[in-house]
């Protein structure tokens, strides 16, 4: 008899489980799964900076988070409703996190006595009543994939390892989701391995009719669709946008793309990203380390190509010195900073916001350049996009700074058209009458001249430069002119920004300014407390330096400025010394984003406490 | 060789005064540095490129100052990345001649790790390094190649430091053209330039080359008329390793460990000589030619160590983007936007 099916709008689920049990894969595929259905989907991935640590030890877990719903979305949720935990140390990290009342599907047969020492746990959490305030569904989740798998030639080792793909198929179960997209995937992946692929298969299908045939749930959910735009969608993480966005710009500019870059955590995919790219004859430079990443882009840029690099918080510390020669020798250059928790090695896949204050002055001399901010695992695509353009058509570093959660995190995107990218208006100088290296346009940008032009033959570097000719002089008035000329410049990148644009009321008690991947929390948080009818406007810096030109006076229509940030007031520093005006820091670094409820709690508190009303 | 337009064939006939720039050149007076200038000018319209098509990289020092002299392109980088910026030139375009001038401690201290990938991936690029032994720009202190016990700024007491052998690591990195020249022979160093320019891969020269501020006669003893002859050997393909004024000394190889001979001797003739083979494949003889300046009592050696032939990085590169290319077609945006799971809103 087929279960009734209940629809709700909205649902976190969290995957959780050893960094060997595939649970990034598991969540993965359900995101695609329910993504296609035309859902909206944040997810939030959560590992551990070890490949493998020991395993079933608490450092081992590692969790992937997803949040669905009828509703536009905008975080992978802030406390689940549902936690798949495959052993004891999965429960033992995500049960703080879970609502009350939240289910707990539990792997039984890893909470032997073994499992349970290494989470820390002295009594089974199953028997001692811990779990009280929960819906725990306890399903012998190896037992049943073991079972299931029999007949295959596979050790038993490999048959254990099919169990993440059981609880894939009880979960898209549960939800009402079909398995046919993951038994494709399976096809492609096991191509070669048809052992594996049948046993994969098999696990998924097992989990899906396990639900169907037992009692353990009485009903199944379901979340409609969302009230999406029109539109051909795909799923997009932070980096695989970025990667997008910078081949898409290459295509918008019809230069080729070169990225000098070197691996580190959490912004290697895009460097692997990009390597895909060959057919559109993207140079990947896996450099010998992270200088030589930025030190080939800036080679790369003088000689014509569309040039990044992509690197972490030490990653940008190394480059600032070769930032600072594409300063002086005006050269364009995307630099991507997929910012984590630092200082020094600090928290490698977590995130953090704590690198504004180096983009926007790490580095010696008088050395400005543009910083922008991407908002979303989607707006990772635009804001590439608006970096390759601004640095082409201004000659100059663009610093983007993105972060661990947008990097990870994924949500749908609806493609846009080639045509509605902007364009990109720049070229190449090649007449040689009247060609100086430093002789600017209006907007204050010299030429840019590549070697194998005839005629325009002429030589850039670090040391400062004659005002127009480009010969190196040392000259007191000199310096201060081209000072002065490589700041105008920067600020006139203000005339192709947009203004701001305030959320909500134009003015009032309370305007959120806030930046980067806070954005989707602080934009639900609002909304939330909204509803409890405490009002707050929003508004978001997508450009950072230069600010937009109206800034200063949107903010003076505020009593109070709130800002948000997961660093500690680095944007409120910023705000304080261009406009004298006092800003409320709220300010977290945990490694964590913020949740949607720490905004909302933060807005009654602001507003006089919910009882103040 | 598409791209390799013949000067000749297409009219254009360069002199060494079109390749020198406007600008005053600030080396001191009797800077090695000179020479140097006077042999790349002299060469550069035997390096079969388009003087638009070649570009001059540099890092930081008195040798980095070297592309503002010449009217190629040039680009004056920053301590130590000269190599690494010019990697990037050469991957951006495969019709560039890419030339990197650099010194003893802007490639071989702050630039090393660049220094060593690029010769491991064997870049197209043609490096000449200025090896005064001595930091200039900086006034006078020890470089990774100065003599152990050097009395420096920096070391009063003289370094206790040993130093770069810069043939033994350019080969052992993986260098596909090594030599050596001197300032003070512009013949010699012309036919290296000449010969550098041809090679395809990472050539990598360097020049013995005196500061005569910090460090003036650094060099004399191989230089200099009256010693040169017994304390240089000039390396020859083919030719047996022979020195010294009257042409009487030979280096005779036995086993793997050089011997000085006396050809007068009675006991040696010329046919006991090693014969130098520069596109010898196992790289033990290069190397042990390499070691003769750190062994006193040898000669130094100048000219071509080994030079091989190998597939470089850039040319690796480029034939993957076509191949890929080729395969799959140019990318479109299409492409790039939909070749995943998508799905429809209406």
């Amino acid at each position: 008899m087929a279960k009734q099916v209940q629809v709700i709008e909205d649902v976190t689920v969290r995957f959780a489980g050893d960094s060997g049990d595939g649970m990034q894969l598991t969540g993965s595929q359900f995101t695609d799964t329910t993504a296609s259905l035309g859902t909206d989907v944040g997810t939030l991935p959560d590992f551990p900076a070890e490949i493998r640590a020991p395993a079933g030890s608490l450092a081992g877990v590692s969790g992937f988070q997803i949040h669905f719903s009828s509703n536009d979305i905008q975080t992978p949720g802030d406390s689940p409703d549902v936690l798949v935990a495959m052993n004891p140390a999965a429960l033992k990290v995500n049960l703080k996190d879970l609502k009350p009342n939240a289910t707990i599907i539990i792997n039984t047969n890893s909470f032997d006595l073994k499992n349970l020492k290494l989470a820390n746990y002295d009594v089974s959490p199953l028997e001692d009543g811990s779990l009280s305030g929960f819906n725990v569904v306890p399903v012998e989740l190896t037992k049943l994939t073991v079972t299931a798998l029999e007949g295959l030639s596979l050790s038993p080792k490999e048959k254990d390892k099919c169990k993440n793909f059981f609880a894939l198929g009880l979960m898209y179960w549960l939800y009402n989701r079909p398995i046919e997209k993951t038994l494709q995937w399976l096809e492609s992946k096991f191509k070669k391995k048809p052992e594996i692929l049948e046993a994969n298969q098999r696990a998924l299908k097992s989990g899906f009719y396990y639900g169907e045939t037992t009692e353990i749930f009485t009903t199944r959910y379901d979340v409609k669709p969302a009230k999406l735009p029109k539109g051909v969608y795909r799923n997009v993480s932070g980096n695989e946008a970025v990667a997008l966005g910078f081949v898409a710009a290459s295509l918008r500019a019809g230069i080729p793309l070169f990225l000098g870059s070197y691996p580190i955590t959490p912004a290697s995919e895009i460097l692997q990203e990009l390597s895909k790219y060959k057919d559109f004859g993207v140079v990947t430079f896996q450099a010998e380390d992270e200088i030589a990443g930025i030190a080939s882009a800036i080679g790369a840029a003088f000689a014509g190509s569309l040039a990044l690099t992509t690197t972490s918080g030490p990653g940008l510390s190394l480059k600032t010195e070769a930032i600072g020669l594409a300063v002086i020798t005006e050269l364009p250059i995307a630099i991507v900073n997929v910012q984590r928790g630092g200082p020094s090695t600090g928290l490698p896949t977590k995130t953090e916001q704590a690198d504004l204050l180096q983009a926007m002055y790490g580095r010696h001399g008088e050395a400005p350049v543009v910083v922008m901010a991407a908002k979303s695992p989607v707006d990772c695509f635009y804001a590439s996009v608006e970096a390759a353009k601004i640095a082409v058509e201004f000659m100059t570093p663009v610093i983007l700074l993105t972060d661990g959660y947008l990097a990870f995190g994924s949500e749908p995107m609806k493609i846009p058209a080639f045509d509605e990218l902007p364009k990109f208006n720049f070229e190449f100088r090649k007449n040689p009458e009247g060609f100086y290296p430093y002789l600017r346009n209006e907007n204050l940008v010299r030429p840019w001249a590549i070697p194998g032009t005839p005629g325009l033959e002429h030589r850039i570097g670090g040391l400062e430069k004659k005002d127009v000719y480009g010969n190196i002089s040392y000259e007191p008035e000199n310096h201060e002119i081209m000072i002065n000329n490589r700041k105008a410049k920067i600020e006139k990148v203000q005339t192709v920004v947009p203004d701001a644009e305030v959320e909500g009321d134009k003015s009032g008690e309370l305007l959120i300014l806030s930046w980067g991947s806070t954005y989707g929390a602080i934009k639900e948080g609002i909304r939330k407390a909204a509803a409890e009818g405490y009002k707050a406007s929003h508004l978001h810096l997508r450009y950072i330096h230069p600010f937009p030109k109206n800034l200063g006076d949107v903010l003076k229509n505020f009593k109070k400025i709130l800002i948000p940030e997961m660093n500690k007031g680095q944007m409120a520093t910023i705000i304080r010394s261009t406009f004298l005006m006092d800003a409320i820091q709220f300010n977290k670094v945990k490694g964590q984003p913020f949740k949607v409820a720490e905004i909302e709690n933060k807005i009654y508190e602001v507003l006089g406490g919910k009882n103040g009303k | 060789m598409e791209n390799k337009i013949d000067q000749l064939a297409t009219g254009v006939k360069y002199t060494a005064k079109d390749f020198s720039s406007d600008i005053d050149v600030k080396w001191c007076p009797g800077c090695g540095d000179y020479s140097i200038l006077a042999q790349v000018q002299r060469t550069s319209p035997d390096f079969g490129e388009k003087k638009e098509n070649i570009v001059w990289v540099s890092g930081i020092g008195c040798s980095s100052r070297f592309p503002y002299y010449m009217s190629t392109y040039g680009f004056h980088g920053i301590h130590g990345r000269a190599a690494a910026i010019a990697t990037g030139v050469r991957l951006a375009n495969k019709n560039l001649q890419v030339w990197v001038a650099t010194g003893d401690g802007d490639m071989l201290s702050i630039g090393g790790n660049h220094f060593i990938h690029a010769c491991r991936k064997n870049v197209d690029l043609k490096i000449l390094l200025f090896n005064n032994r001595i930091y200039g720009l900086t006034k006078g202190q020890y470089s990774p190649t100065s003599e152990k016990g050097k009395v420096t700024k920096s070391s009063p007491y003289g370094t206790v430091d040993w130093p770069f052998n810069a043939i033994k690591l350019a080969d052992g990195a993986g260098a596909t053209f090594i030599a050596r020249t001197m300032d003070r022979d512009p013949k010699h160093m012309q036919e290296m330039l000449t010969r550098a320019s041809k090679h395809k891969g990472l050539a990598f020269i360097e020049v013995y080359q005196n500061c005569p501020i910090f460090n003036d006669g650094a060099y004399f003893h191989l230089t200099e008329k009256e010693t040169k002859p017994e304390n240089v050997i000039v390396l020859e393909h083919n030719k047996p390793l022979v020195f010294g004024a009257n042409k009487d000394k030979g280096i005779k190889l036995d086993g793997i460990n050089p011997v000085v001979i006396d050809l007068n001797d009675g006991k040696h003739s010329i046919n006991d000589c090693w014969v130098h083979d520069e596109f010898d494949d196992n790289p033990t003889r290069g190397f042990i030619l390499a070691r003769l300046s750190d062994l006193p009592g040898f000669p130094t050696p100048v000219g071509v160590f080994r030079q091989y032939n190998k597939p470089t990085y850039d040319g690796d590169y480029m034939k993957q983007i076509e191949h890929v290319q080729s395969q799959k077609g140019v990318g479109t945006y299409e492409r790039l936007m939909f070749s995943t799971t998508t799905w429809e809103v209406n």
